[in-house]
């Protein structure tokens, strides 16, 4: 589904990313982690488009499509969505307004026409209480005065509501206490299926009891110097980075 | 006027008189051809320059004073002016530092003025108060050799022609203003400095160097002109009150920038502010503006107006080249019964021209201070940007702080941010400062100093140490 | 003949039967405005607004009040009020409403008013709004005939809200109008007021307003106007206020429509604890002009104003901020905060803003901000990572930026009117009208 080759990434001239591959296949979950300044938010703020980052090198394809060739709102469209560490508050624009017009874009894309009102109504209710998110917060703007888990939970209803085929996850897991992040590891394992996969981007393992990857890297340096199953977070957990950089380096 | 009907009138005008008075060093009070033909003579000048002040001057007489600023003051008689005096003969100065005004001894003191120095400010007549000679000689030396020209505006209307006539009244133009065009016909002090292609000044250039004239003009004119890629930082004033007995003061400033040049222009003015109840000061009517002509340029205009009885000046940019950059840095203090009607205009007319303006605001006693700008965003200043922070304080209950910005703006792609604040110092910093044990003054002066900061910090070094003990003195006396 | 002379030939044909006062007021209004004329931009209050297209044209009085039933009908707020109905400056019998009134409150057309209750309604009009404050007021002065005089008694709540639509309509000869609204709320009274100006496509008619409103200690009044005249309509108005102690107004001003509208709006605070909330909005497009000029003058220690001015300027329209906050000697202990924030949709179009602040009391609380930009670029980026197109993202947050102002609307029927208004105006792909109405469906359900 996602394949990253030989990608090369940098800001303001700083190199980023060295080199990093990554295939995700459907079905499949991810995760990725590494020290602080790795290059793990990096990675996916650059399969989103975000500006600032400049692609020296490498390719990343979508499903065969080339990533890098997309505007930003394609790749959402085409099922790309990347859940924020930081979601950005947006005053005025209201969730309901955002929800909306996102699906009705996707749809477009897709050659459907606009969803019907009940519909939609339906699905966005049902959605915000698997999250446990008052309906009230639909009327609200976007993450506008939210806290740190409202708003994470916020960005897991947005992947409810737009079912992507890939959902990347930038630290879902910051600024989150216990209740919250089962909340929101429940969202997330809801979204598991044969045809979807996600890509978790986060520093600590307690994250990975909740929501179990199937592939775990290690991102240091601006590479994945090391992969492996579940079973890799915990040695990480237990001894740190540091054996991993000295085996790759060895 | 074609140049014959200038010989005429200039013909014409030696008939009546004034001719035979040419020896003499002062002219009557009063503005006529006559004297602006007199002037000129004295000075020197060529043709071209006298017919450059008669157009002034003719503009001038249609003009009327200005009447928007926030500003009292009784209708000026121009015509009791006298309008050129050479500087006093020593003999008419005071003849030793027991003859002069003691206050102002005991500013000098407070400042921390070197003794030596404090005659030469307070006029008296005593030859190489300091070492003035050396100075400016190992410093024309210096300048010479970079090539930088910096000499009198009458000294460069002689010597200098082509350069003068070129830049001269294309950045402020006769006519622009009331004082402006009184000064343009009457001029007859100032300073020129012209920094050749890619060269920056080897020093900081100051009118507290240029010792040749001890008494500050009436009518300055000052012309700063930057070639490509050229940089000079300049300064005006001292920041010792000035013993001075002119009332009125409308000088121009006009700076030119081309391409990569930058000019920093720091003013600190602290001319007499009039005693108590206003009486006796100096009404400071000053038109300063920068063209930023070339593509990159940067002009910087940082000022501490601390003195004059009335203030009205606002230094500004015309940002025509691409990606230039206009800076206005202020701190104004009134005090006693201080007028002050200050501010800037960043003129945005280049693609990506950026403008910052960070004005401070102090007022206590019974003075009235207002800042008032103009931000224009012109049609093609795309991508124009101004940020504008425009801070107020008032010490005690009898005095007034205003804020008069103006917007006007006509591109999409422009960002244009104001923020102004006014405010009192807050008890609970007095409290904190007095609770340490500092008393009450100073802790003003330290709380006000910290509200300047931003500016401070873009004086030239020896200058922003003097600003502040100049601050101090001036808010002396302004709590309890 | 000048300008204002040949305005004022209009006034002498049908006044015979004006009460001695009022022929007194008249007079003191026409010679006032004779005197100073039509406004030029020469004038520092009329520096960026040209009225030339007021001065140079040619206004009629009308005389009947027929309106068509299908418009009125589209262009009245779908509302529960007691409702006054003016044509062109006519009181509309039939199309008014006032059965319900609650005692305690008197709404009366000032044509009524004039001639029946001189005393009450003499003393009162004018107070605030003198022929000095500017030549459209003393213009007002010297025609005013109709109008709405509104008094509350003390402690008196108004149930519904008192709604004055005033309709302008398209015909050959533009006409002229000169409403005078007064407002007297006695103590500790509650009323919501609407000033809505609307009418036909097509109407270039000249309305001249002027709106006094005196709150009295504990008064609450929500004032909203409603400019949504044609885009060829003409408009100036002017509302003054007087505040009592503890008394709250809260202004919401709301400009969609007219060519040429200019609002003044002054609040005097004079006593303690009186606070005024001034909510503005304006959303112009094509050749619209609008000027908002705002003064909140601080007489008394611890009073309060809070202003927020918002401005959406399209193709080649021109909109003006002028916003005064003045802090008289000895107001001590007051706050005022103001703000103006701007976006330009268009490179044609031209703000011009000015936030003023002039302060005499040391022991104050002031700040004035005002922005001109562009949309927030992480916001965009935003919306488009889920998949939303960048001008769709764009026309959201255009809508959001009104929605600051919008948010403080207590009346549901006018915030719906305005979000649907504004997004309506923007580019018809957007669709962002679909939107709101799920919105609102979603929450009403």
């Amino acid at each position: 589904m996602l394949e990253v080759k030989d990608l090369h990434v940098t800001i303001e001239d700083k190199a980023i990313l060295k080199g990093l591959d990554l295939t995700v296949n459907a079905g499949e979950v991810h995760a990725i982690m590494g020290p602080n300044g790795a290059g793990k938010s990096t990675l996916s703020a650059v399969i989103a488009g975000k500006d600032g980052y400049e692609v020296t090198q490498g390719t990343i394809l979508f499903e065969g499509q080339d990533v890098l060739e997309m505007e930003i709102e394609e790749r959402a469209r085409a099922g790309l969505l990347l859940g924020f560490q930081y979601p950005i508050e947006i005053p005025g624009v209201k969730n309901i307004y955002l929800l909306k017009a996102a699906l009705n874009a996707q749809r477009a894309a897709r050659g459907e026409g606009e969803i019907p009102a009940p519909e939609f109504m339906k699905l966005v209710r049902e959605k915000s209480a698997e999250m446990k998110m008052d309906p009230s917060f639909l009327q609200r703007a976007v993450n506008e005065g939210f806290s740190g888990g409202e708003k994470k939970r916020n960005e897991i209803l947005q992947m409810l509501v737009l079912q992507p085929k890939l959902a990347m996850l930038d630290e879902i897991d910051s600024g989150l206490d216990i209740d919250a992040m089962k909340v929101v590891a429940d969202g997330v394992n809801s979204l598991r299926s044969a045809d979807r996969a996600i890509l978790m981007v986060t520093h600590y393992q307690r994250l990975l009891n909740h929501i179990v990857p199937d592939r775990v890297h290690v991102l240091v340096d601006g590479r994945i110097v090391k992969s492996g199953d579940k079973d890799l977070a915990l040695e990480l957990e237990a001894r740190g980075y540091e054996w991993v950089l000295e085996e790759s380096v060895a | 006027m074609a140049s014959e009907e200038m010989e005429q009138l200039v013909r014409r005008e030696y008939k009546q008189g004034f001719v035979t008075d040419i020896e003499s060093d002062t002219v009557p009070p009063g503005l006529d051809e006559s004297t602006i033909a007199f002037i000129s003579q004295k000075k020197g000048e060529p043709e071209w320059m006298l017919e450059w002040r008669l157009e002034a001057y003719y503009q001038w007489l249609k003009m009327t004073t200005p009447s928007w600023a926030h500003l009292e003051y009784p209708p000026i008689d121009y015509q009791a002016i006298s309008y050129f005096s050479a500087p006093k003969k020593p003999e008419d100065r005071p003849q030793s530092l027991d003859e002069v005004d003691p206050k102002l001894l005991e500013t000098y003191e407070k400042l921390g003025i070197p003794l030596h120095e404090r005659a030469a400010l307070a006029g008296v007549a005593v030859d190489a108060v300091f070492d003035s000679v050396s100075v400016t000689t190992t410093f024309k030396e210096k300048l010479h050799e970079a090539g930088v020209i910096f000499c009198s505006i009458s000294e460069a209307i002689r010597e200098y022609p082509e350069l003068v006539r070129q830049y001269l009244g294309t950045v402020v133009p006769q006519a622009d203003n009331y004082f402006a065009a009184l000064n343009s016909a009457v001029f007859t002090d100032g300073s020129f400095v012209y920094v050749p292609e890619g060269v920056k000044c080897p020093m900081e250039l100051s009118t507290y160097f240029r010792i040749n004239a001890a008494n500050t003009g009436q009518f300055e004119r000052t012309l700063i002109v930057c070639d490509k890629r050229a940089q000079v930082s300049y300064l005006e004033g001292c920041t010792a009150p000035q013993r001075d007995e002119n009332q009125l003061h409308a000088a121009v400033v006009e700076l030119v920038a081309l391409e990569d040049a930058y000019i920093k222009y720091s003013t600190v003015q602290n001319w007499y502010p009039g005693d108590e109840n206003g009486k006796g000061g100096i009404y400071n009517f000053v038109t300063k503006r920068g063209d930023c002509r070339g593509d990159r340029s940067r002009i910087s205009w940082t000022q501490v107006e601390t003195g004059s009885a009335i203030t009205w000046k606002y230094p500004s940019c015309m940002l025509r080249g691409k990606e230039s950059v206009g800076e206005f840095y202020s701190v104004a203090v009134t005090n006693g019964r201080q007028q002050a009607d200050t501010g800037t205009k960043m003129i945005h007319i280049g693609e990506n021209t950026r403008s910052t303006i960070v004005a401070k605001g102090i007022a206590a006693g019974r003075s009235d201070q207002a800042y008032r700008g103009l931000v224009k965003i012109g049609p093609r200043a795309k991508g124009a940007r101004n940020y504008t922070q425009c801070d107020s304080l008032l010490i005690g209950d009898q005095c007034g702080a205003h804020t008069f910005p103006y917007q006007e703006i006509g591109n999409s792609t422009a960002t244009v941010e104001h923020e102004a604040t006014t405010s009192k110092i807050a008890d609970d910093q007095l409290f904190y400062c007095r609770a340490r044990g500092i008393d009450e003054e100073d802790a003003v002066s330290m709380i006000v100093n910290g509200f300047c900061k931003d500016v401070f910090q873009e004086l030239p070094m020896e200058f922003a140490v003097e600003a502040e003990a100049l601050l101090n003195v001036t808010l002396e006396g302004s709590v309890g | 003949m000048s300008a204002a002379e040949r305005f004022l030939q209009r006034l002498t044909a049908r006044r015979a039967d004006d009460p001695s006062w009022v022929a007194a007021r008249r007079q003191a209004g026409a010679a006032r405005f004779e005197a100073m004329g039509f406004p030029t931009r020469r004038d520092e209050h009329w520096k960026y607004t040209d009225v030339r297209r007021i001065a140079e044209g040619d206004f009629a009085l009308a005389s009947d009040v027929a309106f068509d039933a299908a418009s009125f009908d589209a262009l009245r707020l779908e509302i529960d009020a007691h409702r006054l109905v003016f044509v062109d400056g006519q009181f509309s019998a039939t199309l008014s409403d006032l059965d319900a009134l609650p005692t305690g409150v008197s709404v009366e057309p000032l044509s009524q008013a004039m001639v029946a209750n001189h005393e009450a309604v003499g003393g009162s009009l004018g107070r605030l709004a003198g022929v000095d404050f500017s030549p459209f007021t003393a213009l007002n002065t010297a025609f005013a005939d109709e109008g709405a005089i509104i008094r509350l008694s003390a402690g008196t709540v108004v149930d519904k809200p008192i709604y004055l639509l005033m309709l302008s309509r398209a015909g050959s000869q533009p006409v002229m109008s000169h409403p005078r609204v007064l407002v007297e709320a006695g103590a500790r009274t509650e009323a919501t007021i609407i000033e809505h100006y609307a009418g036909e496509p097509e109407a270039a008619n000249f309305t001249n307003v002027v709106t006094e409103v005196m709150l009295d200690r504990g008064a609450i009044i929500d004032h909203y106007k409603l400019q949504e005249a044609a885009l060829t309509d003409l408009h100036v108005a002017s509302i003054h206020v007087d505040q009592g102690r503890d008394s709250h107004f809260n202004s919401y001003n709301m400009n969609l429509g007219g060519a040429l509208v200019r609002t003044d709006l002054v609040t005097d605070l004079n006593a303690e604890g009186a606070e005024a909330a001034y909510n503005g909005l304006f959303f112009v497009q094509g050749r619209q002009h609008v000027d908002n000029h705002t003064l909140v003058n601080h007489n008394a220690p611890r009073t309060f104003s809070n202003e927020n001015y918002k401005g959406v300027l399209d193709d080649r329209s021109r909109g003006v901020f002028n916003g005064k906050v003045f802090v008289k000697k000895d107001a001590q202990q007051i706050e005022a905060y103001q703000n103006n924030a701007n976006l330009l949709l268009s490179d044609r179009a031209e703000i011009d803003t000015k936030p003023e602040l002039v302060i005499y009391a040391d022991d104050v609380k002031c700040s004035h901000g005002a922005t001109t930009g562009q949309l927030d670029e992480d916001a965009v980026y935003a919306l488009r990572s889920r998949g939303i197109d960048e001008p769709m993202a764009r026309a959201l947050l255009t809508l959001a930026f009104v929605g600051e102002v919008m948010d403080k609307v207590r009346l549901n029927v006018i915030a719906e009117r305005v979000e649907r208004a504004v997004a309506g105006r923007l580019p018809e792909r957007f669709n962002l009208a679909d939107l709101v109405e799920t919105a609102e469906a979603i929450q009403e359900a």
